[in-house]
């Protein structure tokens, strides 16, 4: 499942909601992304996050289906925060149910990279030196490039 | 005549996020947006910007129709 969340997202609370009542499941592997207060060594106040609502989801449903069809896993959760968000909020938050950790463990990482390269948001840092607009860094598609570095083209 | 979506710094530049634009195809359609505003213009032609229509992402030309919806997307920073 995901969902664009214009509130704060708690991911105690998607967590244990996530875990809650299975018996088929024997690995849950979770991420939360924070925003951080600096980037490349510029101070970060507050961070606005555009979405394309309707759109954005159908990217990360996409995404998502990718994911079940590539490993072994249960269930997928993905919720994504949009709009302004303070300094050390939770912007994202993954999870990946499996029947054995290892599947769980890949699969969290494969969306996430899925995610921060191709995932429609536009992130837009303030601070003292004033706003940026932030895009994927290298570092982000060298990530979601390893995932296809031995398939057929 | 198409509904036109800005996402992102695109929306900043352009100064709006949505609008209804007479327009039969997409290269017509970013004509007249150049032809108004040539910093978004360019912006729009060059790099990194990806064209989506009716929630497909779109390479080249395409027909615009009154229901049709274009959205323009810079580079995406999620996470």
């Amino acid at each position: 499942m995901v969902s664009l969340e214009a509130d704060a997202l708690d991911p105690g609370a998607l967590l244990a909601n996530f875990c809650n009542g299975r018996s088929d499941v024997g690995a849950v592997v979770s991420f939360t992304g924070l925003t951080r207060a600096q980037t490349e060594g510029l101070a970060v106040s507050r961070l606005s996050l555009d979405a394309w609502p309707g759109y954005t989801e159908a990217v990360m449903a996409q995404v998502e289906a990718e994911t079940r069809a590539r490993f072994s896993v249960i269930d997928v959760l993905v919720a994504h925060r949009w709009g302004d968000l303070a300094v050390g909020e939770p912007i994202v938050f993954v999870a990946v149910a499996a029947e054995h950790r290892r599947a769980a463990f890949e699969a969290a990482d494969f969306l996430m990279d899925q995610l921060k390269t191709r995932a429609p948001f536009w992130k837009k840092e303030t601070g003292p030196d004033g706003q940026r607009w932030i895009e994927a860094r290298p570092q982000d598609h060298a990530d979601a490039a390893r995932w296809t570095a031995g398939d057929t083209p | 005549m198409a509904t036109v979506v800005m996402l992102g710094q695109l929306a900043e530049l352009a100064g709006w996020r949505e609008r209804r634009l007479e327009a039969v195809t997409l290269e017509a359609l970013k004509a007249l947006l150049s032809s108004e505003d040539p910093a978004l213009g360019e912006r729009l032609n060059g790099p990194g910007v990806i064209t989506v229509v009716n929630r497909q992402m779109v390479r080249g030309d395409a027909e615009l129709g009154p229901d049709d919806e274009v959205g323009f997307l810079p580079p995406v920073s999620g996470g």
